[in-house]
């Protein structure tokens, strides 16, 4: 599966689906192959061209040189258990690219949730060696929220003339969206809806640090998939400093840690061979009557008094 | 006593009747079912009576055949002036073997060509393309290009017989071989007479044989009536198709609407080029199916002539009785059709064929009985053209124009056709029209809904099929089967290649690039498309550039 | 604790074929029986088809036909359906396939053909009591 088998990748997906006893072992053992991939999670209602611009947009990665997988999410019926996964229709063309695995999952009713479930399914096609992961939800229900937060990028879209489906669209979507998109930009009432997003999104104004922007496309003709790409790379370049930044402090503590403890530990040797005690304890270490951690916490109490003992516990 | 005394007496009467005489009767006889409906859900009564009709108006409702509104006919003396043309659908294998079906047909009586088109051509693909591997000559005859069609059409002359062609994407390329093979014979252009199907909106939810997005294909159609207008008189652009629609599982109010919506977004995008609603509204032609309801199948084509004409007065302003009127072409359907006990479908097929006749079509096929299995045989399609012949000679039913006029079941079917079709139309409006409700995927779910109401009521018993689900045999049907022999494909391959060897090729390439330049400026592609079928460039070299243009449709799904 | 298994069905339609009246009926009644489907739409080749299967990672493939060119599709998905290993899935057919051509595509590893007329609670009860229990 590592190294990019299908059908591995496949049969790995459905372990995880059907969360099987190898589930857990399957998805610690790949762990240390994951985080290469980007995950885009693009979201939007029924009629909007999620698919076509999908399409699009893998093409475009294509050409990049870049590989895709895809997850397609659907919603399985509370009443009869069953699901119809339709969303690979549009994207039959590119199922013989050896490039691009695209996987249908139901919602189900999965025991750690959905939202884990493509989780760990977007996961094993990181491990696989693919670039990009995208994650395809209908914006509906609150669990395709939980689903779509799986993603580094969150992409919204909308279609004008599809009713109000701007206020159908879950609140909880409008507050994580980093890129809202308007297809279909050839209809007449396109531009009121990018204004209705933008005051929408207005509203909504939680502080972030990325400002979410509303970009229009034509998926049909490809016209703004583009532009849209550039956005989304801007976003995961944001993301990569929000990233980095948090690399950077945790690497800035360990050195700051580094350097106390050089501070610290030369400070009590030196006080140790002015006071003629420290070829003492060295012939302790070396006779084995006392392990090193000892003498260090012994002498690090002494040296903070009791405070030092509460930190160390 | 007044009509309204009579009438109102003839309620109390029946209130009588179902009072004293009735419950008896369900007592000894209780009857078959809870509810009798028909296919598109309608209540059926025990019995009708004038008042279901009270409001009737003979003059404003039916009038006369010839004449506004056109319920009883579109024509004043109808079959006995002339009989419907008996016009089958036929096609397989090379040219050459649909050309020998074409002369049977003819000689035995059959008054129209009627061309089906293998699958690569309808998709517009050549017959040496890979999507054709293993479909060439399989469901219809094999035309790749001009030359194809020189030997489909030989020794048939085209000033006497017209051709009724079932294409769609491809129908500018194919109208236009057809042209040229007609100039070749040396026919003027105002003679020549047909149909190109070219409905390209009810592919979208029914046929699914589009190759472009609705757009583009919608421009297409329009070029070709416009041409037709202004240059083949006598041909009939389009034949607004409901056929499809129902074989996709509607019920008859549906098939009835959807067309009639289809037709009503044609006349819009031809408006639109400028062209007088009278100039072209005349040569609208309408196909439809014949299903196995017999009353519900005669009210649904009285009723969509009436409202076609109603349409075309009120909401076009047409002036022209001409275009007012609704010319139909009725095949007997398909999927009634069953493949256990096959030659049950000779019956079925027969009570189809009358009540397109009772209906009045301009035009009919009926399928023949071992269908369900392959395309018919000779013997299959003689018995099926044979059942017009008799229908039309032995039995009367062509004898009076609309001769269940004025029953009070037929007339109040009529009107309740009329009455639910019009509630689509309304509501297809409100949508934003055809194109609108084709991205809503509102059709598509309206059929996906009646087809699966329809199976489920056949496994449940509530429909009975004979053979299918009660009166089983549970013998497999062996009757002798059509084959298509694997070489037709390897000959057709070999004569399409020794075509581009010998073709000019740098004509093909100039006009080629020229389509090009054209698609791109939105020009009406008809005349550059007649030079490059001329150049003998092929079916799928020109569909291949409109491709590039226009680029590739793909369907909503809605199950 | 484990999720419960799903059967998953792939329902497709090979060649330039377009009646899909059947193929989608199949496919919602297989739905509402419980079972993931996935339909592709029109128009796939062989290879898309297999594909698809190996993809989804179905137990079960439909294949809908009607226009005759079973005699050239079926052989060549069965056998690219065995070159990539996907010798247990189920497969079963449907459409216009005359009654001579069965027992060939049979022979083809075809579980089953269900001809016009077949009940579609009859397609359910099949998958159901056919579908290979994988590990």
């Amino acid at each position: 599966m590592l190294a990019g088998d299908r059908r591995s990748i496949a049969r790995a997906i459905t372990i995880i689906e059907n969360n099987a006893p190898e589930a857990k072992n399957l998805i610690s053992s790949i762990y240390s192959h994951t985080g290469k991939a980007y995950i885009i999670g693009i979201t939007g209602p029924g009629g909007s061209g999620k698919s076509t611009l999908i399409e699009k947009i893998i093409r475009e990665y294509r050409k990049e040189g870049k590989t895709v997988g895809v997850i397609a999410v659907d919603p399985t019926s509370p009443f009869t258990g069953g699901a119809f996964l339709g969303d690979r229709v549009r994207m039959q063309d590119l199922s013989t690219d050896e490039g691009v695995f695209i996987r249908s999952m139901a919602t189900r009713n999965y025991a750690g949730g959905i939202a884990k479930a493509t989780k760990d399914a977007a996961q094993v096609l990181d491990a696989s060696g693919k670039d990009i992961v995208i994650v395809e939800t209908v914006g509906a229900g609150q669990s395709e929220v939980e689903i779509i937060k799986v993603a580094q990028t969150i992409v919204v879209l909308f279609a004008p003339g599809l009713g109000d489906e701007i206020q159908a669209i879950k609140a909880g979507i409008m507050e994580i969206g980093d890129i809202f998109v308007v297809n279909k930009a050839d209809r007449a009432n396109a531009d009121k809806a990018v204004m209705d997003i933008q005051a929408m999104l207005q509203l909504n104004n939680k502080e972030r640090t990325w400002t979410p922007t509303v970009l229009k496309t034509t998926a049909l003709t490809g016209e703004g998939v583009l532009q849209l790409m550039k956005k989304i790379e801007e976003h995961s370049l944001f993301m990569r400093k929000k990233l980095e930044r948090k690399r950077s402090l945790e690497k800035a503590e360990a050195e700051l840690v580094e350097a106390i403890k050089e501070k610290v530990a030369n400070s009590i040797i030196k006080e140790l061979r002015r006071e003629g005690k420290l070829e003492d304890f060295l012939q302790k270490i070396l006779q084995k009557k006392v392990d090193p951690a000892s003498i260090a916490e012994k002498l690090v109490n002494k040296k903070f008094g009791k405070q030092g003992q509460k930190r160390r516990d | 006593m007044s009509d309204k005394e009579k009438n109102s007496s003839i309620k109390e009467e029946l209130q009588r009747w179902e009072k004293t005489t009735l419950p008896r009767w369900m007592r000894q006889r209780p009857e078959r079912k809870n509810e009798f409906r028909n296919h598109s859900g309608m209540l059926i009564k025990r019995v009708y009576t004038p008042e279901d009709i009270k409001d009737l108006d003979y003059m404003l409702d039916l009038g006369f055949p010839g004449e506004y509104p056109f319920t009883r006919g579109v024509h004043a003396t109808m079959y006995r002036g002339r009989l419907w043309t008996m016009r089958m659908f036929s096609g397989y294998g090379t040219a050459g073997q649909t050309n020998q079906r074409f002369k049977y047909l003819l000689k035995e009586g059959e008054t129209g060509l009627s061309i089906a088109f293998d699958y690569p051509t309808i998709t517009g693909y050549d017959s040496d393309h890979p999507f054709a591997e293993g479909e060439v000559g399989i469901c219809g005859v094999a035309v790749a290009s001009l030359k194809d069609m020189e030997v489909l059409l030989d020794g048939i002359p085209l000033d006497k017989v017209t051709t009724s062609m079932t294409i769609n994407g491809p129908a500018a390329m194919l109208l236009a071989m057809y042209v040229a093979v007609g100039d070749k014979q040396g026919v003027p252009r105002e003679k020549i007479g047909g149909t190109t199907q070219n409905d390209m909106l009810k592919e979208y939810f029914a046929q699914k044989l589009c190759i472009f997005p609705p757009k583009p294909s919608l421009k297409l159609v329009t070029d070709i009536t416009e041409y037709c207008t202004r240059h083949l008189p006598k041909w009939n652009p389009i034949s607004i198709s409901g056929y499809h629609i129902r074989e996709a599982g509607s019920n008859a109010v549906q098939e009835l609407a959807f067309t009639l919506y289809d037709g009503i977004a044609y006349v819009e995008s031809v408006l639109k080029r400028g062209l007088k609603v009278d100039d072209f509204a005349p040569r609208l032609s309408f196909f439809f199916a014949s299903h196995n309801n017999l009353f519900e199948e005669i009210a649904k084509f009285r009723a969509a002539r009436r409202l076609w004409a109603k349409i075309m007065k009120e909401r076009f302003h047409a002036k022209s009785p001409r275009s007012m009127w609704m010319r139909m072409h009725v095949q007997t359907s398909g999927c009634t059709l069953t493949s256990q006990q096959p030659l049950n479908n000779i019956t079925r097929t027969t009570i189809e064929a009358l009540a397109a006749v009772l209906g009045g079509t301009q035009s009919l096929h009926t399928n023949s009985f071992d269908e369900a299995l392959c395309l018919p045989t000779e013997e299959a399609v003689r018995v099926a053209l044979r059942t017009q012949q008799i229908m039309a000679h032995e039995s009367g039913a062509a004898d009076t124009t609309d001769p269940l006029a004025g029953s009070y079941y037929v007339e109040a079917l009529t009107n309740e056709m009329e009455k639910q079709a019009m509630e689509y139309i309304q509501k297809i409006d409100d949508m934003g029209g055809a194109i609108a409700a084709i991205e809503k995927g509102f059709f598509q779910k309206e059929i996906a809904d009646s087809a699966y109401k329809y199976q489920r009521e056949t496994d449940e018993k509530k429909r009975i099929i004979v053979g299918v689900n009660e009166y089983k045999t549970g013998e497999k049907a062996l009757i002798p089967i059509l084959r298509i022999d694997p070489k037709v494909e390897k000959e057709q391959v070999s004569r399409l290649q020794k075509l581009r060897r010998e073709r000019d090729n740098g004509k093909v390439e100039k006009v080629l690039e020229k389509l090009h330049y054209m698609a791109e400026k939105d020009e009406n592609l008809m005349p550059i498309i007649i030079n490059a079928v001329r150049a003998y460039a092929t079916l799928g070299e020109i569909c291949g550039v409109l491709r590039k243009v226009y680029g590739e449709h793909k369907e909503l799904i809605i199950i | 604790m484990q999720t419960e298994k799903k059967i998953r069905v792939l329902i497709a339609k090979p060649g330039l074929d377009s009646h899909d009246r059947g193929a989608k009926i199949v496919a919602r009644s297989l739905r509402d029986a419980g079972m993931e489907v996935i339909y592709t739409g029109l128009r796939q080749t062989p290879e898309q088809i297999v594909e698809t299967a190996l993809q989804e990672d179905v137990d079960v493939v439909g294949l809908s036909i009607l226009s005759g060119a079973h005699k050239t599709l079926f052989p060549k998905i069965m056998e690219l359906m065995r070159g990539k290993g996907l010798t247990d899935v189920m497969v079963f057919a449907g459409g216009i396939i005359p009654e001579e051509d069965i027992p060939e595509l049979k022979k083809l590893g075809i579980k089953e053909i269900f001809g016009p007329g077949t009940p579609t609670e009859a397609i359910a009860k099949f998958v159901f009591d056919n579908v290979p229990r994988r590990t």
